[in-house]
């Protein structure tokens, strides 16, 4: 029960300092959408682009604009100095994190929203019909990627090179989230049955489960000093 | 510390005539394969290095558990020069697999599952030194193991996601044995135990040139400070 | 009769890489106790007061507060301590009212609203409950700061240079309320410059030198000009850093 409470506590606090600031998805949207115009320009017109590609264009936007949210959630604190008040409350460190993390996860679901409803004019495709089995890919594979995301924006978050530690930490470790994602999507984007990415989607829920249990046991030593 | 430092001397020798033995079984003992030809050979280097650059990756996986677990420098020690040392087979592995696949499969690089995992693995390692220098020294040690443990765990994952997307690797060892004559088998494992002396060799040094580095820091301290 | 230490801390050692801040540090106090912890810049001042409010962990030795150990029952811990130091810990963004909420919620504190109006007044907020943070100058924040630790009511006080930004009145508010503190029967650290507030409001003073304590007094037992003597002596040249008036 107070678990839960104070959970809850620190997920409305970030989500009224960024209502009020609207920086991260501001940038993320924004970000988002420079990465599916430049993709147009590398790739030609949308009407020579095959199924496989405008997956990976997606999940690339994603990915990309996800990392420009989530190094800023620690971060943020670190730079505020209000990190080591958090620390200071009766309250695990993984709570912290999980916290942390469905602020994450919310706020790129929306960039997401945003990002595809963007894509499906920019690049023609019909997306309405593989609304649902996309909408379960997306969340497994945001899943994954926001929690390795957040984990190492609180590692880097002291670090020197900030902004570049993050990408270099995170591109090798996300890599199975990345491929099962865009694999998955672009077999649904197939119109083919969901049933044909039930090996991908396993590898996702693997994925967050064994992430998710190494950040609990882990953690703690992160925010350690 | 005594025990080690005498033994250690011998153990150094041995490796170097082990690898001496190494040399001569791949240009001299090993025959000339037939389809192949001689480039072949190069296999007797990719598949022991291959080896230890995961089994570094291994023991800078336990090294890091144990730290976490007992915070002892040692194992922040043992973590990092297994990735020194680990990172260096890992480039060989990627390098000779190259120089190997061009005339064989006539490119230099395919994406299979081992290829690539090995690739992500080598990213890894590079991504676990450059952590080590840009963080603050007294999170630098808690931190690294934490990678250490993700980066590990990561990698059957990566294995099993790519090799569910493709695979072209040639299988040499198979579930029946070796597809290789007698004389190429003994070479392996000639190779074999001589590449894990190298390692073990090379990550003993270095884990001595560490721990003698910290000595010389904590004296230096204690002489600035006159306490 | 030695009443059980209520803070304790023995041969705590604190490095950062090579370099020591901290170097087999004792302290015992009792419940009640209230130390004024003085030194130079670079002396270890905060170091030590964050290691015994657990945000840093010993490198060696033991610290038990309240009979916690700091390298285990940390949440335990924080629920009874309150560290007033150089950060505020608020959100910009956020008002004052939704700072003390959000901190309120952290601590579990009971009748949150009714206390946060408590707190408000106290450290003489009322007016600007519902400002942004981001727009109240140095001392106002200070004095959300103030309010945010002692929120929950904790019996253990942290004060790291707690004076800094406050002005005249408010830093004669804030020593009524540390008065109010031992009052209570609350143990105090504070780390200060000043030599005089420190040896008045505190039973017991030290003086940390390089991470080592080199005076440990009750104040009862020593003259102000004494003390002032003794600093000088073991500090140096430092000794102008410290605020007599």
């Amino acid at each position: 029960m107070k678990f839960t409470h104070k959970l809850g506590a620190i997920i409305w606090k970030d989500f009224i300092s960024e209502i009020r600031t609207k920086e991260m998805i501001l940038s993320m949207c924004l970000f988002s959408f420079l990465v599916l115009v430049i993709f147009n320009f590398a790739f030609g017109s949308s009407a020579n682009l095959d199924r496989k590609m405008i997956a990976g264009i997606l999940w690339v936007a994603f990915v990309f604009s996800g990392l420009t949210g989530f190094g800023r959630s620690f971060s943020m604190e670190r730079d505020l100095g209000t990190l080591q008040g958090l620390i200071l409350c009766p309250i695990s460190p993984w709570t912290i994190f999980l916290a942390k993390l469905i602020g994450v996860f919310l706020f790129t679901t929306v960039m997401e929203i945003i990002t595809l409803f963007i894509f499906t004019i920019l690049y023609n495709a019909t997306v309405l019909p593989f609304i649902v089995p996309l909408g379960l890919i997306a969340f497994l594979g945001t899943m994954g990627f926001t929690a390795i995301g957040t984990l190492f924006s609180a590692i880097s978050a002291t670090a020197r090179a900030r902004n570049v530690i993050l990408p270099i930490l995170f591109f090798p470790i996300s890599v199975p989230v990345i491929v099962a994602s865009v694999k998955a999507t672009e077999i649904i984007l197939n119109g083919k049955s969901l049933q044909m990415v039930f090996p991908w989607l396993k590898i996702l829920v693997a994925f967050d489960l064994i992430f998710l249990l190494v950040s609990y046991l882990t953690f703690e030593y992160i925010l350690e000093e | 510390m005594k025990y080690a430092q005498t033994l250690l001397i011998p153990f150094q020798l041995l490796t170097f005539v082990m690898m001496l033995l190494a040399l001569y079984t791949i240009f001299i003992y090993a025959p000339v394969e037939k389809t192949m030809g001689v480039i072949q050979k190069i296999f007797y280097i990719h598949v022991p290095t291959a080896f230890l650059a995961y089994m570094a990756f291994f023991i800078t996986f336990i090294a890091s558990i144990l730290y976490l677990y007992r915070k002892d420098s040692i194992w922040d020690t043992v973590a990092h020069c297994a990735v020194e040392t680990g990172v260096i087979f890992c480039t060989i592995v990627l390098i000779t697999g190259s120089i190997w696949a061009k005339p064989i499969w006539n490119v230099w690089w395919t994406w299979d599952p081992r290829l690539t995992t090995t690739l992500i693995l080598w990213f890894t390692y590079v991504a676990y030194l450059m952590l080590g220098r840009v963080v603050k020294e007294n999170q630098r040690a808690n931190l690294a193991a934490v990678f250490g443990i993700i980066g590990f765990i990561n990698v059957p994952i990566t294995f099993f996601s790519i090799r569910l997307w493709r695979t072209i690797h040639p299988v040499v060892i198979t579930g029946s044995g070796f597809n290789m004559s007698w004389p190429m088998k003994f070479s392996l494992i000639i190779t074999l135990i001589a590449f894990c002396f190298l390692f073990f060799s090379m990550l003993i040094s270095k884990i001595r040139l560490e721990r003698l580095k910290k000595c010389v820091e904590e004296i230096k301290e204690i002489m600035e400070t006159g306490i | 009769m030695n009443p059980e230490p209520y803070i304790e801390a023995r041969g705590l050692v604190k490095k950062f890489g090579y370099k020591t801040a901290l170097r087999n540090v004792d302290i015992i106090l009792a419940e009640g106790d209230s130390l004024a912890l003085f030194g130079p810049n670079g002396a270890g001042k905060s170091t030590l007061i964050q290691v015994l409010c657990s945000l840093l962990q010993p490198t060696s030795g033991s610290v038990r507060i309240a009979g916690f150990d700091v390298r285990g029952d940390r949440e335990a811990l924080h629920q009874i301590v309150g560290l007033i130091g150089h950060q505020t810990f608020l959100y910009p963004h956020l008002t004052a009212h939704e700072n003390l909420k959000f901190f309120g919620a952290m601590y579990g504190v009971a009748r949150l609203s009714a206390r946060i109006s408590e707190v408000l007044d106290l450290v003489g907020l009322g007016d600007h409950r519902n400002d942004a943070v981001k727009n109240f100058s140095r001392g106002m924040q200070q004095r959300l700061s103030i309010g945010r630790a002692i929120i929950h009511n904790p019996m253990i006080m942290f004060l790291d240079e707690p004076f800094t930004g406050l002005d005249q009145q408010g830093r004669e508010d804030f020593i009524k309320l540390i008065l109010h503190f031992r009052e209570q029967g609350k143990t105090v650290i504070m780390a200060s410059h000043h030599l005089h507030l420190g040896l008045e409001l505190c039973n017991r003073a030290a003086i940390l030198k390089s991470g080592k304590i080199v005076y440990l007094q009750d104040t009862a037992r020593i003259s102000k000009n004494d003390f002032k003597q003794i600093y000088s002596q073991q500090v140096g040249e430092n000794a102008l850093q410290l605020k007599v008036a």
